[in-house]
């Protein structure tokens, strides 16, 4: 019973973009998306004879920052992506009813378009004392989640909070915040990870679904490849003196002033994979590194467990003692050394007293 | 080739039989005989040394790599300190992971001594009396050791730990981390870029990797002490051996 959904054009056109910014729009997104020029009247094409596709928006355990990057996304504008891309449909913060309405329109949806809507979570849900540690709508959240996810064609898994957990799902993780895909697990996820994701990836990723009308290829641990797989290390542009051996010993010092590599203070960028140091922020205008603050990898499973901000080497719990690996490995090779020199002192000692009575000994024993 | 031909019935681990060289030696005493067998053929020895020097590349640059020293000045494009500590890393892990490719080929078809790396008599209960035999030894419980044409049973086992499995981790986390500067797609990558989701992430990774090489630091420590204290105390030749390949004993009395 689908009822006759507008195209993309026709909405466009209908809100006084004329064809000519249509195209420039259609370019800059296949440029956003590493396509070659021969993929601008494809896009245009989808553009103009699919319908909008509609989009169910739900927030978990969040602090919406994962909206507030959305609604920056410059290329393509986030104007156009909810206006004209999406029929964004529910999306409780951004939406202008509220209350039974709201949830109205959620129910109005997912019956409307049954199997064919894409359904965007923010954040996760608490599974501690049966959720309520987070309630939407009077009702546990990961009861909204199941009752969406049940009819979604895909689920967009949005943040790092959506994908792995982020800091509600840290240690000790007192309410069992669990990330989207161990609690959906029958319908195809794409992970968005971030803290919160970069807007022009979101609203990539998003463009790349309704113009291929499929999932973009995804990585190892369920991120779209196309901006999730380099390591922020190896385009960062700070990268000459890291290889240079140029480091930042400590902050404020003549190496933090002159932008050397900040490795030694801890920058998660050769472990952390997201397109910051390609894309950028706010239109391109910096990234953390740039700005001279390490990466945090928040694009990575479990960033807050490891290991501080601001030091190199992961920090190992064990028998409820903190340690690096190379206090702990110190230690036991110290441990060992000193082990090896008594031993040999005792062997030494032995041999001493022994030494008379083994020659004739042994042959006895024969 | 095989020198070791005039003894196929003894067993690596097992202590062995007098050797049937002429009683007449044992009268002297001061002139003991001196017997020898060829135990590890050359490509088990430059394997050997070899890897030890991989190993030792491959700490000391490992260590350099996860606390680098102390920043240079000037202009990055006059440098490149920390590009070749991560090249010799990288060279040496090579080098290490072929040799060790090349040391398993070899267990097929060199030597019974060869194979003792890689199998371990577990089911035999003779052997892990002789494993408690050694400990009790090192315990300075026992007042003589044992003859043993290879590794005795305790040092098989130790070898076993630290060097078959302990470079094998190294080797496929190695492999891991650096799929990731070859970036995805790159054979290291097919073949081990697996295991980083498997442990949970590249930092982790990173940390694991990190405590191997102290396992093997440890290993190279007791390894050395234990090869020189062998040398001395015990009634076989241990540190010259893995450079002639033959094994001389310093008495001619049975087991």
């Amino acid at each position: 019973m689908n009822t006759a959904t507008e195209t993309f054009y026709e909405v466009m056109r209908r809100q006084g973009i004329t064809r000519r910014s249509f195209i420039k729009y259609c370019s800059l997104t296949a440029a956003a998306l590493g396509l070659g020029p021969s993929f601008v009247p494809k896009i245009a094409h989808a553009m103009e004879t699919k319908p909008r596709t509609p989009v169910i928006w739900v927030h978990g355990l969040e602090c919406t920052c994962c909206s507030e990057s959305f609604i920056r996304s410059a290329h393509p504008l986030v104007k156009d992506v909810v206006l004209s891309m999406i029929s964004l449909d529910y999306d409780d913060t951004l939406m202008a009813s509220a209350g039974h309405q709201a949830e109205a329109a959620l129910e109005d949806t997912i019956e409307r378009y049954r199997g064919n809507y894409i359904l965007a979570v923010e954040g996760n849900p608490p599974l501690n004392e049966d959720g309520m540690y987070c309630i939407v709508g009077g009702k546990p959240f990961v009861e909204q989640l199941r009752h969406a996810a049940k009819d979604a064609k895909a689920i967009i898994s949005w943040g790092a909070c959506a994908s792995f957990g982020c800091v509600q799902a840290a240690k000790p993780n007192p309410t069992r915040a669990t990330p989207v895909h161990k609690v959906i697990t029958d319908k195809p996820i794409i992970k968005v990870p971030g803290c919160p994701p970069i807007a022009e990836v979101m609203t990539g990723v998003i463009t790349y679904m309704l113009t291929f009308d499929r999932l973009p290829e995804l990585d190892r641990t369920g991120r779209p490849k196309m901006f999730y797989s380099q390591r922020i290390h190896d385009k960062c542009y700070r990268r000459p003196h890291f290889d240079a051996g140029q480091f930042v010993e400590a902050w404020d010092d003549e190496g933090a002033r002159r932008g050397y590599c900040l490795y030694k203070v801890g920058c998660k960028g050769p472990t952390t994979y997201n397109a910051c140091s390609t894309v950028r922020w706010n239109e391109g205008v910096s990234f953390p590194i740039q700005s001279g603050h390490g990466c945090i990898g928040c694009s990575e499973d479990g960033f807050w467990d490891k290991g501080g901000f601001y030091d190199r080497l992961e920090n190992i719990q064990a028998f409820g003692i903190e340690g690096n690996a190379d206090q702990i490995g110190g230690y036991a090779a110290a441990g060992v050394t000193g082990a090896v020199a008594l031993h040999a002192a005792v062997s030494a000692l032995k041999r001493a007293q022994h030494k008379p009575e083994t020659d004739t000994s042994g042959k006895e024993d024969a | 080739m095989n020198v070791h031909a005039k003894q196929p019935a003894l067993h690596d681990a097992a202590p062995i039989a007098p050797l049937g060289t002429a009683d007449g030696g044992r009268g002297g005493g001061i002139g003991r005989k001196v017997t020898s067998i060829y135990v590890y053929q050359a490509p088990v020895r430059i394997w050997h040394w070899v890897n030890a020097l991989a190993i030792l590349v491959l700490a000391v640059t490992g260590y350099l790599i996860g606390s680098p020293p102390t920043s240079i000045g000037g202009e990055a494009s006059d440098h490149y300190l920390f590009g070749y500590i991560r090249f010799a890393h990288f060279a040496a892990g090579y080098v290490l992971a072929v040799g060790f490719a090349g040391r398993i080929y070899w267990a097929f078809v060199g030597n019974h001594h060869a194979r003792q790396l890689f199998t371990l008599p577990v089911w035999s209960k003779r052997w892990w009396g002789e494993v408690a035999f050694e400990l009790r030894w090192y315990l300075f419980l026992e007042r003589q050791p044992k003859k043993y044409e290879g590794h005795n049973p305790l040092a098989q086992l130790a070898m076993f730990c630290f060097v078959t499995l302990g470079l094998s981790f190294m080797i496929v986390t190695g492999f891991a981390l650096y799929a990731e500067g070859q970036q995805a797609g790159g054979w290291a990558d097919v073949a081990f870029g697996w295991v980083i989701p498997l442990v949970g992430g590249s930092m982790t990774l990173h940390t694991l990797h990190h405590l191997g090489m102290w396992w093997i630091v440890i290993f190279m420590i007791i390894h050395i002490y234990v090869a020189i204290r062998e040398d001395i105390m015990s009634r076989q030749s241990i540190v010259s051996t893995m450079i002639s390949g033959h094994r001389t004993f310093k008495d001619d009395d049975p087991d």
